[in-house]
C-alpha cells in the first residue's frame, strides 16, 4: 500500500539500523514523546533491532493516559445523569475513575457512545433537541482543533444541547518539565508529528535553545522512527543541539495556522495536572470564558469534583524514562491491561500497555530490554 | 512547592474496576472477558466432558453415528450490509461451527426475535437470504420459531439458529490436536466482514470495495478432509478475529504459536480502513475463513486442495506451532523483529490520535 508499504520495508530499516550502528560511538538515552510512537516501536519491535548503546525510553504523550482521575470522575458524574449522552473517543471508556469506569455506566443504562469525531456527536445534538450532549474532549494539540471547532460550530448554529468536558494537555510544557528535572537522564527527544502538524515547530526549537538537546520532530511509521533516531544521534555524536524535521511530508515550521486559529478563538492556556506526574504550569487548554455556555464542567457544577489516586505504581518514573515498564514488580502479574494499577497500562498507546501487548515475551530475554 | 518537586512527587494511580458485578459489553468481544464469564458462572454450572471441550460444536455418539450440534445468536447492525445480511450470516455461522468439526451438515433450527414496528419487508427480505443461503449450503431449516418483543426492547431482528450434522468416522478436529511442528493454514483474506460493518456503521466510505467474506465452507472442509488424514484442528476465526481463535488454540493444545506477517493476507482496503481507524486486523471478525492446523508433511497438500476450493484461493501457510512460548502466539514482524499478538480483554478500542 502506498505511503505505508514503503515506511514498513525491512530492507530500509535495515539499512537505516546499520547507519546508527556506524554513527554512535557511545550510548545515548533517548526519548519519543508521543504514545502513537511508542506503539510502533513495540508493535514492530525495533528496539530488537536498535543497537545496545541506543536506549529508547517512552516519554508521557498518551492523552488516555495523562489525563487526570477527577476528570475521569467528571465525566462518569455527568453520563450518570438522566437526559445526557455522553460522546467520546473509544479508550477513554475503559479508563478507570475513583469508582467506576464509563462502560460500567452504560451497563447501568447511561447513554456514552463512541464517536471517531467531535462532529459527529454535534450531528447527534441537533437530532435529538431533547438530550443534552456532552463531548469528552481529551487529548494533546492535535485533536484539540477539531473539538475547537466543534464548539464553534456550535456557538454560531445557537445549539443549546451540546457542551464539551475539555482536558487538554500540551506537550512542549511537559518537556520543559521533564528538562527541568535534576534527574533527567534523556539527551535526545523525537519530537510528536501529529502535535506538530498542527502546532509547527517553533516552540521546539525554544526547547532546543534553552536546554541544549536535540529535538527530531519524527513521525509514527518504523522508518521514520529509525530515521528521527539517527538524525538524532548524528547530532549528539558532533556536538549538536538542533530542532530537525524527519517528518517532511507532514509538518512545517509554522504548522497548520488555521488549525491554531480556531484553536486559540475557542481554547486558552490554563495550569493541568498530569495523571502520573502531577501539576504542570500552563500544560493544558480549557475553555474560553466566551464559550462558557459550552463548557460542560461550569454547566453541571462539576468544577468542585477532585480525587485522591489511591493505589501506588511507579508511573511518575515510567513517564519521565527514568524506569522501564518491566521494572515494575506489579508488570504483567498484578497490573496487565484487562486489570490496570496505572495511567500507562489503560491505554494501548501507554508505555506499559505496549510493552504488554506486544513485548513481555522477550522480558528477561535479552540485556537491552 | 517547585516544578522540580511537583513532577518526582510520589505517584498514586488508579484502582481497577473489576467487570464483575454487571456485564459489559466486553463480555461478547469473544475475548479475555468472554473466556471469564463462561469460566466463572457457565462451566461451574453446566460442566460436563463434551461442553468441557469448548470446541465451536459437541460431537456426540448417538445410534451408531456421530452426531455434531452447535448453535449460535445473531445480533449485528446494520441488519444488511454489502455482501449479505443478518439471515445470511445466522445460516452460514452455524454451517461453518458444524464443518469445523468435520461434520456435514443436514439441519438447521430458526429462532426469530423480532422488535415491534420491524418493517415487514426487512423482515421477508430477510427470511428470504436464509432460504438462499440454506438452499447453497444444501441444509434444511426444519423447525422453528418466532417471538415479538416491545419497541426498544430489541434491535429490529435477533436471530438464532441451530445445527446438527454428522461427523465420517475417522475424523478427530479439535483446538487441544495442535503440536510442535505442525503449521498454520489460513483459507484467505483477513479483517474483510469486521471492516464492512464497522464501515457501514460509522457510514465511511472506503473506495466501495470491501463485502463480507460470509459464506458456508463445509464443502471447503470436505475437499481438506478428503486429501490428509493429518489435520488436526478447524477454526473459523469469528469474533476476536484470527488472533483469539490462534491464542484458543495454544492455549488449548499447550503449544505456541508463531505468525509471519509478510504471509498473511489482507486486502488493502481493509488495510487502509484499519489503518485509519486504529484497529489491528489480526483482531477483526471474519464469517468465511477457517484456519486449519495440519501436520508439517501434509500442509502442503492440504493448502493446495484449500487453492481449488473458491472459498480457499488465497489460502497461505501463515505459520507454525513450537514448542517455546506454550500458550502465546507471538508473530515475526515485517522487520524480521518478533512482537506478541495477545489476546484482547474487551473489544478492541479506536485509539484517540
Amino acid at each position: 500500500m502506498k505511503y505505508l508499504d514503503e515506511y514498513r520495508d525491512e530492507r530500509i530499516a535495515r539499512a537505516l539500523v546499520a547507519e546508527i550502528e556506524r554513527r554512535a560511538t557511545r550510548p545515548w538515552v533517548l526519548m519519543e514523546i508521543c504514545g502513537g510512537q511508542t506503539h510502533t516501536l513495540m508493535r514492530f519491535g525495533i528496539d530488537e533491532l536498535l543497537p545496545k548503546g541506543i536506549e529508547m525510553v517512552h516519554g508521557p504523550g498518551c492523552p488516555v493516559c495523562v489525563t487526570p482521575l477527577e476528570i475521569i470522575d467528571k465525566a462518569i458524574d455527568i453520563a450518570s445523569r438522566p437526559g445526557v449522552t455522553l460522546v467520546s473517543y473509544g479508550d477513554m471508556l475503559r479508563v478507570p475513575g475513583s469508582k467506576t469506569d464509563l462502560f460500567h455506566v452504560k451497563a447501568k443504562g447511561g447513554d456514552v457512545r463512541v464517536v471517531y469525531a467531535p462532529t459527529e456527536a454535534l450531528k447527534f445534538a441537533r437530532a435529538n433537541p431533547e438530550r443534552q450532549v456532552v463531548f469528552f474532549a481529551v487529548g494533546f494539540e492535535t485533536t484539540a482543533p477539531a473539538n475547537a471547532m466543534a464548539v464553534w460550530q456550535a456557538k454560531r448554529e445557537g445549539l443549546r444541547n451540546f457542551s464539551m468536558l475539555a482536558s487538554h494537555v500540551l506537550v512542549p510544557p511537559a518537556i520543559r518539565a521533564l528538562l527541568g528535572s535534576r534527574r533527567n537522564r534523556v539527551q535526545g527527544f523525537i519530537g510528536p508529528g501529529h502535535v506538530c502538524t498542527v502546532m509547527g515547530y517553533r516552540e521546539y526549537a525554544d526547547l532546543v535553545r534553552e536546554f541544549h538537546v536535540p529535538i527530531v520532530v519524527g513521525g509514527f511509521e518504523p522508518v521514520d522512527l529509525l530515521e528521527a533516531i539517527l538524525m538524532l544521534v548524528r547530532q549528539l555524536e558532533e556536538g549538536r543541539a538542533e530542532v530537525e524535521n524527519q517528518y517532511v511530508r507532514s509538518v512545517t515550521y509554522q504548522g497548520n495556522l488555521h488549525a491554531q486559529k480556531i484553536l486559540a478563538e475557542v481554547f486558552e492556556v490554563c495550569d493541568r495536572k498530569w495523571r502520573g506526574i502531577g501539576g504542570i504550569p500552563e500544560s493544558g487548554l480549557s475553555i474560553r470564558e466566551e464559550y462558557a455556555d459550552f463548557d460542560a464542567d461550569r454547566i453541571f457544577g462539576t468544577e468542585g469534583v477532585t480525587a485522591d489516586e489511591p493505589a501506588e505504581c511507579v508511573s511518575a518514573e515510567v513517564l519521565q524514562g527514568l524506569k522501564k515498564p518491566t521494572d515494575c514488580a506489579a508488570f504483567g502479574t498484578r497490573c496487565t491491561p484487562g486489570n490496570p494499577l496505572g495511567a500507562p497500562m489503560v491505554s494501548s498507546e501507554g508505555a506499559c500497555a505496549a510493552y504488554y501487548q506486544y513485548r513481555r515475551h522477550l522480558v528477561g530475554a535479552k540485556g537491552g530490554f | 512547592m517547585t516544578q522540580d518537586a511537583k513532577i518526582e512527587g510520589a505517584l498514586y494511580c488508579p484502582v481497577p474496576v473489576p467487570a464483575k458485578d454487571a456485564i459489559l459489553l466486553g463480555h461478547g468481544s469473544g475475548g479475555r472477558m468472554s473466556a471469564d464469564l463462561l469460566q466463572s458462572i457457565l462451566l461451574p454450572a453446566l460442566r460436563n466432558p463434551v461442553l468441557e471441550r469448548l470446541d465451536d460444536q459437541a460431537i456426540v455418539d448417538f445410534g451408531g453415528s456421530r452426531l455434531a450440534f452447535t448453535t449460535d445468536s445473531f445480533v449485528v447492525k446494520p441488519l444488511f450490509f454489502p455482501g449479505g445480511d443478518i439471515g445470511t450470516l445466522a445460516v452460514n455461522g452455524t454451517v461453518n461451527d458444524l464443518a469445523m468439526g468435520g461434520a456435514h451438515p443436514l439441519f438447521l433450527s430458526l429462532a426469530l426475535i423480532l422488535e415491534e414496528g420491524l418493517p415487514m419487508d426487512h423482515l421477508r427480505q430477510v427470511v428470504e437470504s436464509i432460504r438462499v443461503a440454506a438452499a447453497i449450503a444444501g441444509v434444511a431449516v426444519i423447525t422453528g420459531d418466532t417471538k415479538v418483543v416491545e419497541k426498544g426492547s430489541g434491535d429490529g431482528i435477533f436471530v438464532n439458529t441451530s445445527g446438527i450434522g454428522v461427523v465420517a468416522p475417522g475424523i478427530e478436529l479439535s483446538a487441544d490436536r495442535a503440536r510442535p511442528g505442525d503449521r498454520v493454514l489460513l483459507s484467505g483474506t483477513i479483517g474483510d466482514h469486521g471492516i464492512t460493518i464497522l464501515s457501514q456503521r460509522e457510514g465511511l466510505e472506503f473506495a466501495g470495495e470491501i463485502a463480507s467474506d460470509t459464506a458456508a465452507l463445509h464443502l471447503l472442509v470436505a475437499d481438506m478432509l478428503r486429501v490428509s488424514a493429518e489435520i488436526r484442528c478447524l477454526r473459523d476465526p469469528t469474533r476476536g478475529g484470527l488472533s483469539s481463535t490462534l491464542n484458543e488454540i495454544a492455549a488449548r493444545s499447550r503449544v505456541g504459536i508463531e505468525l509471519d506477517e509478510k504471509a498473511i493476507p489482507i486486502r488493502e482496503p481493509v488495510q487502509g480502513a484499519c489503518e485509519m481507524l486504529g484497529l489491528d486486523p489480526l483482531y477483526v471478525a471474519n464469517e468465511g475463513k477457517l484456519i486449519a492446523i495440519v501436520g508439517a508433511d501434509h500442509a502442503d497438500q492440504v493448502l493446495d486442495a484449500m487453492r481449488k476450493n473458491p472459498f480457499g484461493r488465497d489460502a497461505q501457510i501463515v505459520g507454525a506451532v513450537t514448542e517455546s512460548h506454550p500458550a502465546m502466539v507471538t508473530m515475526r514482524t515485517r522487520l524480521g523483529t518478533s512482537r506478541i499478538v495477545d489476546l484482547l480483554a474487551g473489544d478492541q478500542l479506536p485509539r484517540i490520535c
